[in-house]
């Protein structure tokens, strides 16, 4: 599992650029970041080094402000790649809240998932999958 | 231009309506005194006995009378006559501590008919009018209070009580109705709906009045409702305690509300020193009733503010106006008719371990109704990573408002600074509306 840090951000004009600059004010570096939004308030994912860090120094901003685990899967950069994957979580009946692709070198993408079952990253190694590790993620 | 009920008593010269008042408040703190304990202790703590109380002037050295006295007495600990003279209860929402009880006598509720037919007269009632009240009815005093009042006009009532808002305009529209009672925001929600329903009821209903009360009322919201439905709209004030609608009323020159002074004296004093302001200066609004055999009150706060009109009313009404009540001292508030504590928000959200005890009402204009929102903040702990969760965190607690409170109040999950926290008394609302 790799750490992800998730913000709650109220979706109002400058709070997202506000909790940027409270992240970046800790001298810590975003790497990618995620938005799912509502008519009333945004969840932030971000990946950055140091997340705990993060968290810390937003949640002394007066935000909330958590580190999550979350699934990283190497998935091949060709067609069908994610689909293989979800199918396969889908056949050992794991379900996905949500998820998400970024992608940091040039094979293949880092899928994201927050899933309710994390025994299942045992049977992802056995079908072949490459796991991300948080040490990988913020080294890279 | 105007019909009265009681011509004799609702033009009185002043000389002889203040002679009545007088006589009338010499008769009533002699018998508070007597039979009321908590007033023989007031008076007697304020060193004032019945005897000094010679001149209306004098109506200034006796005590206050709070809410939260009423509260104390819970329940009959005010009542001034025995269980058998008692013919009815009225209470006031207590959610928060011990409701406010009122109980009336025959004669109490043969006055209380009186004054709330006065202002049914001078919105052109006579006996063939049909009035329907769609004031809820039950411990509240607002549906009893107007269907008490058209019955003594000798008005046809049509006792809806509020809601099922299609068969208020059926029956409105088949019925030939006169005469509206209820909350404006109410009457403004029978009009859409008529309008939604397919009819013009300014041209298509015979009504041509309203008398609506127990909320505030904008002039802007006055004129949408006489406009949507082509009526004339009378602002009617009373509260429980003093009695209920009818304390106070427009007549058709909608220029102030009169005060029944047969009745009740009215003070305007400063919130703050308790002082009374000269006429025009807006106060706290103080009751005495003069007349009240089972719940009499001696200068009861009301919290609502307004300010005594200076001069005659042309209608000939010799009783003195208020003006529309602009607010509330106190934080109880009234969301189209339903009145509201913050205290009751407070515990519902204290019954969800995900939300934090700091919250924020919001109060705003969507056009002519009030619109409340809740902003609530999740505890620190609070898994708030998946957007399914906090929606439906959010929907539970609107729907747990909706059946705690009776009212529609949109919750929104903010940023914990929000808020704004306070080291003294919070500020828990925030009332955006529109006053016209």
């Amino acid at each position: 599992m790799i750490s992800q840090l998730t913000v709650f951000i109220e979706n109002q004009k400058g709070h997202l650029a506000k909790v940027c600059r409270t992240v970046a004010d800790a001298n810590i570096n975003m790497r990618a970041l995620f938005l799912a939004d509502t008519e009333d308030f945004g969840i932030a994912r971000i990946f950055c080094d140091r997340p705990a860090d993060a968290a810390l120094a937003l949640k002394d901003a007066g935000y909330r402000a958590k580190v999550i685990d979350v699934l990283g899967v190497r998935v091949p950069d060709r067609e069908g790649g994610l689909a293989e994957l979800l199918e396969l979580l889908d056949k050992h009946g794991v379900n996905v809240e949500y998820g998400y692709c970024f992608s940091l070198e040039r094979d293949y993408a880092i899928d994201v998932l927050k899933i309710d079952d994390e025994s299942v990253e045992a049977t992802l190694i056995e079908a072949g999958y490459s796991l991300v590790s948080d040490e990988e993620l913020y080294q890279a | 231009m105007s019909s009265y009920y009681q011509p004799e008593i609702e033009t009185m010269p002043r000389d002889g309506l203040q002679a009545l008042q007088l006589e009338r408040l010499k008769a009533l703190v002699a018998y508070v005194y007597e039979r009321i304990p908590f007033y023989r202790e007031a008076f007697d703590a304020a060193g004032v006995k019945p005897s000094d109380i010679n001149a209306l002037d004098d109506l200034s050295k006796l005590p206050f009378t709070a809410k939260q006295d009423l509260r104390d007495a819970y329940p009959f600990k005010m009542f001034a006559v025995g269980r058998d003279d008692v013919v009815r209860i009225h209470a006031s929402s207590g959610t928060t501590g011990n409701a406010t009880v009122v109980g009336y006598t025959q004669n109490d509720l043969k006055n209380w008919g009186d004054c709330f037919g006065r202002f049914l007269v001078a919105a052109g009632a006579t006996t063939e009018s049909v009035v329907q009240v769609a004031y809820g009815y039950g411990l509240f005093t607002g549906g009893l209070g107007a269907h008490q009042g058209a019955e003594a006009v000798g008005c046809t009532v049509v006792p809806m009580s509020s809601g099922n808002t299609k068969r208020q305009v059926q029956f409105m529209k088949d019925f030939d109705t006169d005469i509206l009672c209820c909350t404006p925001s109410y009457a403004l929600l029978i009009a859409d709906t008529a309008l939604e329903e397919g009819f013009t009821p300014a041209t298509d209903f015979k009504i041509s009045a309203a008398v609506l009360g127990a909320e505030p009322c904008s002039e802007g919201m006055r004129q949408e409702i006489q406009t949507k439905l082509g009526l004339k709209m009378l602002d009617i004030y009373g509260l429980s305690e003093v009695m209920g609608p009818g304390v106070a009323c427009e007549c058709g020159c909608q220029k102030g509300l009169h005060v029944c002074e047969d009745h009740f004296i009215v003070e305007i004093v400063d919130p703050d020193t308790l002082e009374p302001v000269p006429d025009g200066t807006w106060g706290e609004a103080v009751f005495t009733t003069l007349t009240k055999e089972c719940s009499p009150l001696i200068r009861y706060r009301t919290r609502d503010i307004t300010r005594i009109i200076e001069g005659t009313c042309e209608c000939g009404r010799s009783f003195r106006r208020i003006d529309r009540i602009t607010g509330r001292t106190d934080d109880m508030l009234i969301i189209r008719g339903v009145n509201v504590f913050p205290s009751q928000i407070e515990e519902v959200i204290t019954k969800f371990d995900e939300i934090t005890a700091q919250y924020q009402i919001v109060l705003s204009s969507k056009g002519p109704l009030d619109h409340v929102e809740l902003l609530v903040e999740t505890v620190p702990e609070y898994p708030f990573d998946e957007v399914r969760r906090l929606e439906a965190l959010r929907k539970r607690l609107a729907a747990e408002l909706k059946s705690n409170l009776q009212v529609s109040i949109e919750v929104r999950i903010v940023e914990p600074k929000t808020i704004v926290r306070s080291e003294g008394k919070a500020k828990r609302i925030l009332d955006l509306r529109e006053r016209g």
